[in-house]
């Protein structure tokens, strides 16, 4: 909507309003948003994202390796507004919503997403500086694809993510064309840049893709004579700050609302460090409020694994000794088992015990043990001295077995020395501290390094994970790296004391905070590095199999009825695209053997234009498509939407291009039109076709929908009666 | 004539030492040893390399009698020199041609030395050539491939002469060459596609030629950049299978057909029933390439994976669990008299032979493929139930035709579901023993996948007819072997607990490899580059970015530069670029490869690396002008070259026992005679 205001005298108001842009834009909020609360009930990966969207109500810490906070922020903020209280378990697709969940709002904000990216698309093609019946038609293919209408309409991310990109590319275009209140648009592209990663991370290629079209204009800049220094200068500046910064920024910025939002412990805390859980409220924190900081002789200690692959576990023993031999006929010392165990224990219980000395307890004033001293760990509840030796660990025979210690008489002499290696001694301190300090534990006699080897135990270690100790000194692998958890000072003496000392729940009082910096930076390498199990899923695809739309998606099916919801393109919409991303490539390549050739066959003004358009549709398609060729994921068909959008900006754009300056005589042109009339039309019969999957309503009898069944490889469900 | 010298005394120093099996001469030496004895073998790589190793060996008096079964066998009296001295030779090439290389790019003397002396010194490079391994082959082709690109471009003005065609031809023999050793061969074929394409971009800017001209040299550059390469390339796996006749421990691997090749195979010159019987007991090999038998053991399996029955998979290799008995749907005991035949569409009911199992599927979800139903063993002894039975297809077949063994591929059609036994070529967890996924597909497409061939057929009442397959053509066979072997390099994924090297790792020169010896007793040969040449490679690419970056800008803006300058920046941006390129194409797929990777692929990479620090060091220290005033600047320039010098050679004299082998206690003990020199704490020497 363009209102161009005057101040002059007589005051008056002239106001220009784009009547096709309104009209699109209120088709797009029809279709968009009409029945949005239908179906009540749980719709395909609504169950995923729900989960979080209750744990921001009730602002528990998660961790999801699926990308960025602001999407499941923005998800969130819908639930928000509706008053979601965040109880409601979101186990299984097509349970219904209960009555106090406002469904409307759930899918809110999304769907407005969707029905924004409309007006969007239409007004990005005049950017690109086609004519308002290209934008016209962008607008519509957008609007009549039945698969983004579905992807709009439920609390899912795909619209949003797209939404972003198309308005980071119109504000830099607006910015790159316009002469006048030019930064705010550049700054609006830099915000919506920072969004668009924030969303997804598949968002940081078009993202990339946007600097590359950013930095050729601005190389041009730096071409132009004309200009003086200062000016280049001042212009590319600009162009960093508000490109490049900003949206790291933000990114930093949403991590920091996310962290600072969800600060109650969780179900993933197990997965943090004990520094990062101890900051979170409730949980760890909880038991771990008031301990002693400072490790001193005589404490007693739990002691975590750094690593959480493939679980967080504890250092443990228990009565129990190693086989004297194992299955395959190997022989081990057949002393006390040390394992790794994932649950709190009694018998994590650890006390570090100074070698020359005989006690238990903590002096006063307490001792603290430091970096490089040299000490011994006893097991609490069986008072067994942790030891290492020559004699090869049960499941990695190159690596050396660890027990507690029994002297079977059989000279196997104890080697239960220890040496203290704090490894972030320059970050933290030399004093081996609670929760901060990571600490090595050398054996002193063999140099080998206590490690979790993660490997389960078969039955007679009841599937704990082994432990062993590794003589290859390899740097910084977590695996090797133990902090103390829970820890108190030791005050008795003797073993029964001890023992009933131990079983007692720890607690004293002090708080302890870690900056936003480790915070983000440990959750975001843990967010980049958490595997799931990945398996492939019923409604899976391959990335080649999105062209030819090989696959659906059955998003949600009536309880007793025939209604049904698939995710499935516009069959006409999706070959269209296809043909224009062929023809534009064709095209492209015959223009430019030509242009070589000195032949100009379109002036220049026109050939800026094309490779514009080039840029941005189909660089946009390549950088959205190409790198799902490479990953490892299980994919669906949603995820070549924001791909799908760039060839619907391309086709009308090239349709244009193609009646203006490839077709010379009146007839060519008048039959080209007619043709693309046509095609819009079946684009629109298609999409009535379409409509009952893509909003659930009517049903439709199985014979009706055998007859949608376009393609033998789609899955449409059919109800026996 | 310095720079051969020296590379080739470093390289042939103390070759012979260790004498024992280095690393990967398990596997290279063990696939020459193949070639001496006539053996046939499956490996992930083309046979060039291996070819050429055999050869070597062959010519060296090798007899092929040493079996190579682990490092560190000793060779004891075994012609083992001939082998590694040709590995060493073709490696010491490698800072020759990096001479010639830069010498024309940049038409600087200095620039050449420097490349070559990083070469010569560099301790990964002559590690990695002295061992009987494909790298240093490799390598050879590479930089033998971008020398003859180089100099080819120098003929530009040349067109059509002798020399121009002489280049020409050689850089198409040295890419086919490449590609023969190693996959790792196509990011060469990619780096002078891209020259060439640019080549031609230009040429087709030329207003001065005609559309014909152009023709032509489109023409003779396609025959022999990619013609002449593919038909040598062809020729080279021709060889390996004229040579290769006998059977060995590759067969499973291949079709049936592909096995009636080799002498020694069951298949071969075979004489079995030619019409499958009821009552029969087979192996069924599925149609895809590497498809494997179907296959059944008494796993059951695993909970919360589909029905808790036996499992059923296809497996490569050769095993009576591969058996199956044909029944029809009733009877178990075989009649008396002359057995019925199958015909397209009978119902069987398929046994197995050693558990009595019956092939069934049912409509639970398939273990990976989660589309597909699952397929399993039931019942026992002959007792199952309608799940059991499967009707049996022939492809293009109609009712009533026999089931020819080996020739026909049938279907297996599921009776109650109507799906189809397919096999998804998916790799099972450890519970299925990683062996293949069988499913019953709901898609009735007729792909390889859905079909099955009867490969071995018992059935004492029928007569033997001797069968001579249809021998398969050579194209075929071609076709088959590659795909077998991009299956076989994308199924070697890291394992859990194995250390894996990750590609950043390797320019700073994180982690080397240990050829031979762990502890303090043995001989160790420990593979890491230099520190000094890689670091300085390292800084190297960061200052060639800042000075082709500041050099654009300048020319962008229209700075106005002297002669001299202008022909440094044509340098950097031309020559530095298209080695730029080389380091790119060699290191960046890498990122992407879900394979296992080793320190040792960085190799090529570094080769393009090197020459690059060449390059940017020399014209860094002649634009010394631009900061100091003549005399200072010349003695800048000379005080650089020099101390540049010294620091690789003293690095050398440093860490040369990495290469040519350390005895004694490890670094970070007392006493070792490399203490001090464990500069970062993951070098395990």
């Amino acid at each position: 909507i363009w209102v161009s205001e005057m101040l002059q005298l007589p005051l008056v108001v002239t106001a220009q309003v784009d009547l096709l842009l309104v009209l699109v834009s209120l088709l797009a909020f029809w279709t968009r948003l009409s029945h949005l609360s239908y179906p009540n009930a749980v719709v395909f990966d609504e169950v995923y994202y729900g989960q979080f969207v209750s744990l921001y109500m009730k602002r528990v810490f998660f961790i999801d390796d699926s990308g960025p906070p602001l999407g499941h922020m923005i998800l969130a903020f819908g639930a928000y507004l509706g008053g979601f209280d965040g109880n409601f378990v979101w186990n299984r697709i097509g349970a219904e919503y209960p009555t106090t969940v406002n469904v409307w709002s759930l899918r809110l904000l999304p769907a407005l997403c969707g029905a924004l990216c409309v007006p969007l698309v239409y007004l990005l093609t005049l950017e690109l500086k086609f004519s308002h019946l290209s934008a016209l038609g962008a607008a519509v293919l957008l609007l009549l694809e039945n698969s983004l209408i579905v992807q709009s309409r439920f609390m899912l991310l795909e619209s949003v993510l797209i939404f972003f990109v198309l308005l980071a590319f119109f504000s830099y275009l607006r910015f790159h064309n316009a002469s006048w209140s030019r930064y705010i648009w550049l700054i609006l592209s830099g915000v919506s840049c920072g969004a668009v990663v924030g969303v997804k991370y598949m968002g940081l290629f078009s993202y990339l893709l946007l600097l590359v079209v950013a930095s050729l204009h601005t190389w041009k800049l730096i071409g132009d004579k004309t200009i003086s220094h200062r000016n280049v200068c001042v212009q590319c500046v600009h162009r960093v700050l508000c490109l490049v910064v900003v949206p790291v920024l933000l990114y930093v910025f949403w991590f920091y609302v996310h962290l600072s939002f969800l600060n109650r412990s969780g179900p993933h805390d197990q997965l943090m460090s004990s520094a990062f859980q101890a900051s979170l409220q409730g949980g760890l924190s909880r038991i771990t409020r008031g301990q002693p900081l400072e490790v001193a002789y005589g404490s007693q200690v739990t002691l975590r694994s750094s690593v959480s692959q493939p679980i967080p576990c504890w250092l443990h023993s228990h009565k129990v000794n190693y086989p004297i031999r194992y299955d395959n006929g190997r022989g081990s010392s057949h002393q006390q088992q040390v394992t790794c165990y994932p649950f709190k224990d009694v018998n994590n219980w650890w006390i570090i015990k100074d070698p020359g000395r005989q006690q238990l307890v903590v002096d006063t004033p307490p001792r603290p043990v430091r970096h490089g001293d040299v000490i011994q760990l006893v097991h609490g509840m069986t008072s067994r001295f942790l030891n290492s030796h020559d004699v090869a660990a049960p499941m990695s025979p190159h690596t050396q077995e660890v027990s507690g210690y029994i002297d079977f008489n059989v000279s196997m002499p104890a080697q239960n020395l220890w040496r203290v290696d704090i490894s972030n001694r320059e970050a933290e301190s030399e004093v081996w501290k609670t929760i901060l300090s990571e600490v090595r534990l050398v054996h002193v006699n063999t140099s080998a390094v206590l490690k979790l080897s993660g490997v389960p135990l078969p039955d007679w270690g009841f599937r704990q994970l082994e432990v062993v100790a590794d003589k290859l000194f390899k740097a910084h692998s977590s695996s090797l790296e133990w902090t103390v958890e829970e820890h108190r000072y030791g005050t008795s003496q003797e073993q029964k004391e001890r023992e009933a000392e131990l079983h007692s729940p720890t607690h004293i009082d002090v708080d302890r905070k870690i900056s936003f910096w480790a915070k983000f930076v440990e959750l975001q390498w843990k967010m980049l590095t958490v595997k799931q199990e990945e398996s492939e899923h019923k409604y899976s695809s391959s990335p080649l199999e999105w062209i030819t739309m090989e696959t659906n998606i059955a998003y949600w099916l009536h309880s007793s009825t025939n209604a049904q919801i698939h995710l499935i393109g516009n069959p006409v919409s999706w070959g269209v695209g296809n043909l224009s991303l062929l023809a534009y490539q064709l095209l492209a390549v015959v223009y430019l053997l030509r242009r070589r050739r000195g032949l100009k066959d379109v002036p220049d003004g026109v050939w800026d234009q094309f490779v514009c358009l080039g840029c941005v549709c189909v660089g946009g398609w390549l950088v959205n498509f190409v790198p799902f060729l490479l990953m490892d994921k299980t994919l669906f068909l949603y995820h070549y939407l924001p791909a799908l959008c760039y060839l619907y900006l391309l086709s009308p754009a090239l349709l244009e291009h193609a009646h203006t300056h490839l077709l010379s005589s009146l007839t060519h042109q008048r039959a080209l039109c007619v043709g693309a009339l046509a095609v819009l039309l079946s684009i629109f019969l298609t999409y009535r076709t379409f409509c009952p999957l893509t909003y659930g309503s009517p049903e439709l009898s199985a014979h009706q929908l055998q007859g949608l069944k376009w393609r033998d490889t789609w899955d449409i469900l059919y109800r026996r009666r | 004539m310095l720079v051969a010298g020296l590379s080739f005394s470093t390289r042939l120093y103390k070759l012979t030492e260790p004498p024992h099996v280095c690393w990967d001469e398990t596997h290279f030496g063990k696939m020459g040893s193949y070639y001496i004895n006539r053996t046939f073998f499956f490996d992930v790589h083309p046979p060039l390399g291996k070819m050429l190793i055999g050869l070597a060996g062959y010519m060296s008096g090798y007899n092929g009698t040493f079996p190579f079964i682990k490092p560190g066998d000793k060779y004891e009296n075994q012609n083992y020199w001939g082998m590694r001295g040709f590995c060493a030779v073709l490696g010491s090439f490698l800072p020759i041609f990096a001479y010639l290389i830069v010498l024309e790019l940049s038409n600087s003397c200095t620039a050449a030395i420097i490349a070559a002396t990083l070469l010569i010194f560099d301790t990964g490079c002559i590690t990695i050539s002295q061992y009987i391994l494909l790298d240093p082959i490799l390598m050879f082709f590479i930089m033998a491939a971008v020398l003859s690109m180089v100099k080819f471009n120098q003929q530009r003005y040349r067109s059509f002469t002798a020399s121009w065609w002489f280049w020409l031809v050689l850089t198409g023999i040295n890419l086919a060459g490449a590609l023969g050793v190693k996959f790792v061969g196509l990011f060469v074929i990619v780096l002078v596609g891209l020259n060439t394409i640019g080549d031609l971009w230009r040429l087709l800017g030329d207003m001065s030629l005609s559309l014909v001209d152009i023709a032509k040299h489109f023409l003779a550059r396609a025959f022999a950049l990619i013609l002449l390469p593919l038909i040598l390339y062809v020729t080279i796996f021709a060889v390996h299978f004229v040579v290769l006749n006998k059977s060995g421990p590759g067969d499973g691997f291949f079709s049936s057909a592909f096995q009636s090749r080799l002498i020694g195979n069951n298949l071969h010159n075979a004489s079995m029933p030619e019409y499958l019987a009821f009552g029969s007991t087979v192996t069924i090999k599925n149609l895809r390439i590497a498809g494997g038998y179907l296959h059944s053991h008494w796993h059951l399996y695993p909970e919360g994976v589909g029905a808790r029955q036996q499992q059923v998979t296809a497996y490569l290799h050769k095993d009576y669990n591969n058996l199956w008995v044909v029944h029809r749907q009733q009877d178990n005991n075989s009649q008396s008299g002359n057995p019925d035949l199958v015909r397209h569409g009978d119902i069987v009911r398929l046994e197995h032979k050693e558990t009595t199992r019956n092939l069934h599927s049912h409509l639970h979800e398939a273990p990976l493929t989660k589309k597909h139903f699952q397929v399993t063993g039931y019942g026992i002894n002959g007792t199952g139930d309608a799940n059991d039975l499967w009707q049996m297809e022939v492809c293009g077949g109609r009712k009533g035709d026999p089931v020819k063994v080996l020739r026909s591929k049938v279907r297996f059609l599921h009776r109650a579901t109507g799906c189809v036994l397919y096999s998804s070529g998916k790799t099972l967890p450890k519970w299925g023993w990683e062996q293949i996924e069988v499913t019953c597909s709901p898609y009735l497409k007729e792909t390889p996948s859905s079909q099955w061939n009867i490969e071995d057929h018992i059935n004492p009442k029928l007569p033997n007819i001797s069968l001579s397959v249809l021998k398969p053509n050579f194209l075929e066979i071609l076709l088959e072997s590659h795909i077998v072997m991009f299956r076989g390099n994308s199924g070697l994924k890291p394992k859990d607990n194995e250390m894996n090297s990750k590609p950043w790792h390797w320019p700073i020169n994180y982690q080397g490899l240990r050829f031979s010896g762990v502890n303090a007793t043995e001989y160790r040969v420990y593979l890491l580059g230099n520190p000094v040449v890689w670091w300085i490679n390292l800084a190297s690419l960061g200052l060639y970015f800042t000075m082709v970056a500041v050099a654009s800008i300048a020319t962008q803006r229209g700075f106005s530069l002297g002669q001299q300058r202008i022909e440094h920046s044509l340098v950097l941006v031309r020559g530095g670029g298209l080695l730029m390129l080389g380091w790119l194409l060699h290191y960046a797929p890498f990122f992407t490869m879900g394979r296992i990777l080793y320190f040792h692929h960085y190799f090529p990479a570094m080769l393009f690396s090197s020459m690059l620090t060449g390059l940017t060091l020399d014209i860094l220290f002649r634009s010394a002008d631009l900061l100091l005033h003549p005399p200072y600047s010349y003695w800048f320039q000379r005080t650089g070259q020099l101390l540049l010098l010294f620091s690789i050679l003293y690095s050398f004299y440093l860490f040369h026992p990495l290469s040519y082998g350390m005895t004694g206690p490890l670094a970070h003990e007392p006493g070792s005679a490399m203490a001090g020199l464990k500069w970062m704490d993951s070098w395990e020497f």
